[in-house]
């Protein structure tokens, strides 16, 4: 056991909170027009620009729907799991 | 070749001259009657540029204590100083800083805890904070309160335990005596530099201090803890080994006085010590056989030293300063905890003394040695 | 996950789906350009980012306990002070304490305080989600006027939380602070200009960061941003800085929506819409109105 709980930053400890959702979003990459709304808006902080279109790493996302519902062109979609 | 000052000083302006010679990096405090007079000194030392100690001063003892914690995990050496509701106040913090393995020293002018209000010395504070798992040594004079607070510094962080190191308020917080003090360099080359092993400054290597630990964890947590003080007894006769070479004195768990072949041993802490001394010269001078064990590391207890210097007595007077209310008191609890394996019985008497400030007379002491108190409470 | 937004605060936290807090913590960190220490009071933050053996933080973190994060980043940067000097540490650090506003604004409400006055150089961000909501939603000072929360229910003989808010803003500035801003997770650009300069600022500064909350304002989890944005939109959440004493407005509109639109979006103010609640929701709107004209006067727009 770490002395005092003094604790390091490991993410393979991270659980995995993608496990939590019961919706998932799905970007239109045609609809997307890469501003970058949903990224800085995304509580976990899983959407990045690729080639100025928002790519979604599902393994931490909870499906909570912000980026859905921030999105100015409604380029993204909540599906269910 | 010890060399050494002899100085004119009471309890905390020898505390103070210990904190000048150990110069933490950082002191964060919060002024109390009967230790104000320590940081007062300090704060003048500061003023005149004698130590490069960061002052905080802080806005209440709780935020001085909670400042200590953090600059401690920043890795700096750290202390404070405190008494009765000071003390009290901090509680949910000592336990915090304790779980944390911070060594933080805190020099302590013992007072009684209100209500009614009072201002002068017994063990109630101490006593109240025994279980938060800080060290915990009890000075008899100025002269220890100095050289205890030295020895307090390196143990703490020796260990990484958070210390208190304990004098009497008023009785040897405000009582001038004459104290020995040692040359600086070589307080500070026994002192060494602190190095410690995570810090919140080495944002390279970051760390996170004082997470949530839920049931799966915590029990773990507090056993490393426990540990670490059972190791803490081993580390504390080193490093008073230690201090022997620079300063001549012999620090141990407890000290013995008159106590070889003794039929009665009166077991206590603190001032009232230097009393006892005297009463039990002159009952041995009367053929008496009574002796004297004054106990220096409360925290952790010595338990199976201290039963085996009790092993010959047939009785055992317990004094404390301090009440347990509903029970019996500490010291005495932790006396029969101690004996309770050696063979034989023994008779244990519990005693209170001194508490907001009362004074125990030598006449008194004489009497109980001599069996002649019948009343729990020495008023 | 987002490399460039997750340098300082990692994903794996269990705060709720839709919680505004991370998005927080990552606009306030990424605008400094120093390494930072982070302080924590107890609360929705430490709580979900440090479940042990995990923490989520990528940066030197300290949890002490709940009312004492000013305090203890006081310690830290007395230390720093000190090690400076000697020539133990070389780089500039900043400090910055996250903490609700229960730790802020009532128990907390001493060692910020106490802090403050001190001049130690730090970023006090406190993320006012209107309670305790880490306990399950008890009032704090900071709840709004009518707000539904398990410690003020509303009843037969209540409407809710009785008492004003607490207006932590003077409190703050009365104590000298340099910069101290109003800002709100929705407006996030803003937040980030304002962190910014908060950084930038030697000595205290603080910002006061909306924040809504899903699970106990009881709305959905896709709603924060919408709902930060009615908040301001009808001037219940005035966005402004008061610099060196002087304020200035970094947000208004000529037709503010009514209040209630912002008061219809969340569950604890459902309650308001009842005939016998009906004039808490005139209340609440007179004092929207007093305090955006009392800020309009005293600012330059």
């Amino acid at each position: 056991m770490e002395k005092g709980a003094v604790i390091k930053h490991d993410i393979r400890k991270a659980p995995k909170t993608g496990d939590w959702r019961n919706m998932h979003p799905i970007v239109d990459k045609e609809k997307c027009i890469g501003c970058g709304t949903c990224v800085k808006f995304c509580p976990e902080a899983v959407i990045s620009l690729k080639n100025k279109k928002a790519m979604i790493d599902y393994y931490f996302c909870k499906g909570c729907g912000v980026c859905a519902q921030v999105c100015p062109v409604k380029a993204i979609l909540m599906e269910k799991e | 070749m010890i060399n050494k000052n002899k100085k004119a000083l009471s309890g905390a302006l020898a505390a103070a001259e210990a904190l000048r010679q150990i110069e933490p990096d950082v002191m964060s405090v919060y002024p109390i009657t009967p230790q104000t007079a320590i940081i007062e000194t300090y704060s003048q030392f500061k003023a005149d540029g004698l130590v490069r100690t960061e002052m905080i001063q802080a806005e209440s003892e709780h935020s001085a204590i909670s400042a200590c914690v953090g600059a401690s995990a920043a890795g700096a050496r750290t202390a404070t100083a405190s008494s009765s509701q000071g003390i009290a106040l901090m509680h949910e913090i000592l336990y915090i800083a304790s779980g944390m393995r911070l060594p933080i020293l805190m020099a302590v002018s013992a007072r009684a805890l209100s209500s009614p209000l009072n201002i002068h010395g017994d063990h109630s504070d101490v006593m109240g904070s025994r279980d938060a798992g800080w060290l915990q040594i009890f000075a008899e004079n100025p002269q220890e309160a100095y050289d205890n607070t030295i020895v307090a510094m390196k143990l703490a962080e020796r260990v990484n335990l958070p210390i208190m190191s304990i004098m009497d308020g008023f009785n040897t917080s405000h009582c001038i005596e004459n104290v020995e003090i040692l040359d600086d360099e070589k307080v500070k080359k026994f002192l060494g530099e602190y190095k410690p092993e995570k810090s919140l400054l080495d944002w390279e290597n970051p760390v996170t201090f004082g997470p949530l630990a839920l049931q799966d964890s915590f029990f773990e947590f507090k056993i490393d803890q426990e540990k670490a003080m059972e190791e803490a007894k081993n580390e504390f006769l080193k490093v008073a080994k230690e201090y022997k070479k620079i300063s001549g004195k012999n620090i141990g768990f407890f000290e013995e006085y008159e106590n070889k072949r003794a039929e009665t041993s009166l077991v206590l802490m603190g001032s009232a010590v230097g009393t006892a001394k005297d009463a039990v010269d002159e009952l041995r001078l009367q053929g008496v056989k009574v002796g004297l064990i004054k106990i220096n590391l409360f925290r952790p207890f010595p338990q199976e030293e201290l039963a085996k210097a009790l092993k010959k007595c047939k009785e055992i007077i317990v004094l404390d300063r301090a009440q347990s209310i509903g029970t019996n008191p500490p010291l005495f609890m932790e006396v029969v905890n101690s004996v309770r394996e050696l063979k034989g019985r023994k008779k244990i008497s519990s005693y209170v003394y001194g508490l907001g400030g009362r004074d125990l007379f030598k006449k008194k002491i004489k009497n109980l040695l001599e069996g002649k108190v019948k009343e729990k409470y020495l008023v | 996950m987002n490399e460039e937004l997750t340098k300082h605060l990692v994903p794996g936290h269990t705060s709720c789906a839709g919680c505004g807090i991370p998005a927080i913590v990552r606009a306030v960190l990424g605008e400094s350009k120093d390494p930072v220490v982070v302080a924590n009071a107890t609360g929705c933050a430490e709580v979900t980012t440090t479940i042990y053996p995990y923490t989520a933080w990528n940066v030197p973190y300290i949890h002490n306990a709940f009312e004492n994060a000013a305090a203890t980043i006081s310690g830290v940067e007395k230390a720093y002070e000190a090690l400076k000097k000697q020539g133990k540490v070389k780089d500039k650090i900043n400090f910055v304490v996250f903490s609700g506003d229960g730790g802020t604004f009532d128990i907390g409400l001493q060692s910020l305080s106490g802090a403050l006055e001190r001049g130690h150089h730090f970023l006090y961000v406190c993320y006012d989600n209107g309670g305790y909501m880490n306990t399950g939603n008890q009032r704090s000072s900071a709840t709004p006027f009518g707000a539904f929360t398990e410690t003020t229910p509303n009843g037969k003989e209540s409407f809710g939380k009785m008492e004003k808010r607490k207006n932590i803003m003077e409190i703050v500035k009365a104590h000298g602070v340099e910069y101290l801003a109003q800002a709100n997770v929705a407006f996030m650009e803003d937040l980030k200009k304002k962190a910014r300069r908060a950084l930038e600022t030697k000595g205290p500064s603080f910002l006061l960061v909306f924040q809504p909350c899903t699970a106990n304002w009881k709305f959905p989890t896709s709603q924060y941003v919408e709902v930060g944005k009615l908040a301001t939109e009808t001037n219940f959440w005035p966005l402004y800085e008061i610099k060196d004493g002087k304020y200035i407005v970094n947000w208004a509109t000529e037709k503010p929506k009514p209040v209630e639109e912002f008061l219809k979006t969340q569950g604890r103010f459902k309650h308001l819409f009842s005939e016998k609640n009906k004039p808490v929701i005139e209340k609440i709107q007179e004092e929207v109105d007093k305090e955006w004209k009392k800020l309009v006067n005293i600012a330059e727009i």
